[in-house]
């Protein structure tokens, strides 16, 4: 292939994933969040905008694009506008190696690299720079040790998300998504891996700065966290970045555990998108379920118990695949 | 061709500009944090040479751990951020010719090697070929840097426990 088509299929791809994401995870992520949290708590949620309020976040969106730009004084301008890239880009870059279903031309994966969940995990790291840009560039004390939280948070949970990688990895045989989707077809991971999936469904929560681990951004200690200074458009690309980064988690996840695309009769792309909505689900009904923990108990909870936890996982699954399936 | 070549052109001037941008920036944050697209930048030439893994590795490590610690540390230690440090002493004259003189030399190197172009197929690159690799032919150095790591590991405890019984 010409090196310009290459160029011209990145830069679409971009676009697609961008406004998929846009639209998809963010706008309706944020409008389902606060239906999901209205039915928890009792309440109706969102109803005025549209049809049964679905045009809420479409309406917030065009609001927040008319609003002003504030920098706050002694800001580091450099980094403070900067930030607002790094965040949202480093959550739709792990995109690409999600596969969203198969069709009769092949899967239908933007790119389908060997490397694949390592790539995941090396993008998706990429956020606590951002995170911790923003929270330092803003000159605010809340934002800050907002962003100092995160990054002590997303380098814990990393670990015990990279080994839990790499025991799927292990099961699989490969490190490609589209792989350890194929090897599924009979029999999903999350079976014969339970821990795996509960040890990366904690993490995942964790990774993603949600409630119960919202830390970072916890409203009655840290206003806002490590956004708190930004105004208009720069808030609504790190709620995009926020909340790119879940639907990426929940994507992962139905990848790894649930089976990615399998199913039967429905079309393997609606059978995607039912398991991350369900995924999805679980996740806001976590956060509008359990109360949140403390920094210590955060951490403590993932170097002493997730971690040997995985660690051990990964030993009896290595021997599992080494000396019982020989 | 073109296309590689385009591309090395660009990585390369995003590593070295924010290259400079490191070594040269009053601002130890900027420093810090321009060592992202300098890393980045060198991810990129991984990817241009097939070493799909090593980029992997490199922006997982690199971009997205060491950069993240040294901004910690920069962040933690009183003063470390917001102060104009000063970039150059009276030593720049020297500096500046000793790194011309090395770079010179490196030009002329890279210019008269014969490099062997076109010796057989690449081989293959995978996650799976690279572990082969560790465990065979590489056995005595993969282990020797587990047992350096390991030692890290009971370093980093013994210290953080001596600190939690006093």
């Amino acid at each position: 292939m010409p090196w310009y088509v290459e160029a011209l299929r990145a830069v679409v791809g971009t676009i697609v994933i961008f406004s998929a994401v846009a639209v998809v995870a963010a706008m309706f992520g944020v409008l389902l969040e606060r239906k999901v949290s209205g039915w928890i708590q009792s309440r109706i949620g969102p109803t005025h905008v549209g049809p049964r309020g679905l045009l809420q976040t479409l309406a917030d969106t065009i609001k927040l694009l008319q609003k002003e730009h504030v920098v706050p004084g002694n800001a580091d301008p450099a980094i403070f506008a900067s930030a607002v890239v790094i965040v949202p880009l480093a959550a739709l870059l792990d995109y690409v190696v999600v596969p969203f279903g198969t069709t009769r031309w092949g899967p239908l994966v933007f790119r389908d690299l060997n490397i694949g969940v390592l790539y995941f995990a090396a993008t998706s790291s990429l956020i606590v720079v951002g995170i911790l840009m923003a929270g330092w560039g803003s000159n605010n004390k809340y934002a800050l040790l907002g962003g100092l939280r995160s990054a002590a948070q997303m380098v814990s949970y990393e670990i015990p998300i990279g080994l839990v990688l790499i025991t799927v990895a292990l099961l699989a045989g490969s490190l490609s998504t589209v792989t350890i989707v194929t090897v599924q077809s009979h029999l999903w991971f999350i079976a014969s891996q339970p821990v795996s999936f509960l040890i990366f469904l904690a993490a995942a929560t964790a990774e993603v700065n949600r409630a119960p681990f919202d830390l970072v951004e916890a409203e009655s200690e840290l206003v806002a966290g490590y956004f708190s200074e930004y105004t208009g458009m720069r808030f609504a690309l790190f709620q995009l970045g926020e909340y790119g980064e879940m639907f990426a988690m929940a994507a992962l996840a139905v990848t790894l555990f649930l089976g990615g695309w399998h199913g039967p009769v429905l079309p393997s792309v609606v059978w995607f998108l039912i398991k991350l909505y369900a995924l999805i689900f679980v996740f806001m009904w976590v956060r509008w379920t359990f109360p949140r923990f403390r920094i210590d108990q955060l951490l403590n909870f993932s170097w002493k118990f997730l971690i040997p936890l995985a660690l051990l996982n990964l030993v009896v699954t290595a021997f599992f695949v080494m000396v019982v399936r020989r | 061709m073109i296309g590689e070549a385009v591309a090395f052109y660009v990585l390369a001037a995003i590593t070295l500009a924010s290259g400079v941008v490191v070594a040269t920036s009053p601002n130890l944050m900027h420093s810090a944090i321009a060592l992202v697209p300098t890393l980045l930048g060198v991810t990129g030439i991984y990817i241009l040479l097939n070493a799909e893994f090593v980029a992997g590795i490199q922006v997982l490590i690199y971009a997205g751990g060491i950069t993240v610690l040294i901004l910690f540390v920069i962040m933690l230690t009183e003063g470390g951020t917001g102060l104009r440090v000063r970039q150059r002493n009276e030593q720049v004259a020297i500096a500046a010719a000793v790194s011309a003189a090395v770079a010179a030399l490196f030009i002329a190197l890279a210019g008269r090697t014969p490099w062997a172009q076109g010796a057989g197929t690449l081989p293959s690159y995978t996650p799976g070929a690279i572990g082969q690799n560790f465990l065979g032919p590489n056995l005595l150095l993969f282990e020797g840097t587990s047992v350096v790591l390991l030692v890290t590991l009971v370093g980093a405890i013994l210290i953080a426990r001596k600190e939690a019984g006093e």
